[in-house]
């Protein structure tokens, strides 16, 4: 791919993502994967989910954080910049043009109904991720790894707690772990 | 100037993202600047859900926009991406230059792991929405189950487990049939 070629793919497939993220942003998860990585090879799945991460692990929109990453990884910084650009553009526009009647809108019967049918759809697409990634993670055959996503999904769903304590808990028991394992080894 | 700073904020401090951060927003927003009114807020909660884009931008975008136009709406949104842009990259910089220490590699690691937990709850979250219109765990629940939204739910993931297709044209045709059955 040329390099202009990259730049307006990276435009286009950023104003696309970004049109269709309904529900919250993490459905841009599977959109990246679908046309990073399963159609251009531009990273791995296993690249994903460190971007995924590291966009979680960050403060701010995880859409717009795991779009500029993939936009760094595949065309640098100039990446990073059509990828923030191209993907506010649409909920500014879209935002934009309904700030007016907004009332009218949010009570139209047939614009509820379509959203419901697509927040069914935002459900599947990231309960399928969800299965593929912890696929991933079991792969590494880490029984510690293993326990880590049952229990930030538990810490998170039934005890509320902050996704920031959850994000730094982990990473203390992993590391006192890898501690442990090298004192053994040594 | 002070939408910048104001959104500048809420970026940096809404760490998690989704529905978790509509309380910060709420509080600077509302309470502190006073921009808007909760009857307004609670509107554009209710619009940002249905548009696409993040909650957090959204907002920026809609109260920009109210307060000075469309310069209003580009800065407060441009104010709201900034700080999580630069952080999560500077992060992944120093992922990426650290990979041979095993304690960067094990923190990765458990971000990772963590994380796809997190993904899971924010499945979780919608799951309930979607099967019940409520996101709230309570004992009534049952009651509104809507059966049309999880067949809808069902049949969807089993044609992206099995074929694989483009998700946004999975959108579109989900959107279609909520047309038509709702």
């Amino acid at each position: 791919m040329t390099k202009l070629k990259l730049y307006s793919w990276l435009a286009g497939i950023n104003l696309f993502i970004s049109a269709f993220t309904f529900g919250g942003g993490y459905v841009v998860v599977p959109m990246i994967r679908k046309y990073y990585v399963e159609k251009k090879a531009l990273f791995t799945n296993d690249e994903l989910m460190e971007m995924a991460a590291v966009a979680q692990s960050s403060p701010g929109a995880i859409a717009i954080n795991l779009s500029v990453l993939a936009g760094k990884k595949v065309a640098g910084m100039l990446g990073v910049l059509i990828s923030a650009i191209c993907s506010i553009i649409p909920p500014l526009v879209i935002l934009g043009l309904i700030s007016n009647w907004y009332a009218a809108f949010a009570a139209n019967q047939t614009i509820m109904a379509i959203l419901k049918g697509m927040q069914a759809c935002v459900t599947a697409l990231i309960i399928d991720i969800v299965i593929d990634m912890y696929q991933l993670i079991r792969e590494e055959r880490s029984s510690l790894l293993n326990a880590l996503v049952p229990l930030a999904f538990i810490a998170n769903v039934f005890f509320n707690l902050n996704v920031i304590y959850i994000l730094f808990i982990s990473i203390g028991i992993c590391l006192v772990h890898t501690y442990a394992q090298q004192r053994k080894e040594v | 100037m002070q939408l910048f700073w104001t959104f500048l904020k809420i970026g940096l401090f809404s760490i998690g993202g989704g529905y978790a951060i509509i309380p910060l927003i709420q509080e600077q927003v509302v309470h502190q600047q006073g921009w808007l009114s909760e009857k307004v807020f609670a509107d554009i909660i209710t619009i940002s859900q249905m548009t696409p884009g993040p909650i957090a931008v959204n907002t920026s975008t809609f109260v920009g926009m109210q307060i000075n136009g469309v310069l209003g709406a580009v800065v407060a949104t441009i104010g709201c991406i900034l700080g999580g842009c630069v952080i999560s990259i500077s992060l992944y910089q120093f992922f990426q230059q650290h990979q041979e220490s095993i304690y960067v590699a094990a923190a990765l690691k458990s971000l990772k792991a963590s994380s796809v937990g997190l993904i899971m709850s924010a499945g979780f979250t919608i799951l309930l929405l979607t099967f019940f219109g409520t996101s709230e765990l309570s004992s009534g629940l049952l009651a509104h189950f809507d059966w049309q939204s999880a067949l809808l739910f069902g049949v969807a993931l089993v044609i992206l487990r099995k074929f694989k297709p483009n998700p946004i044209v999975l959108m579109c045709l989900a959107g279609f049939i909520g047309f038509l059955i709702y």
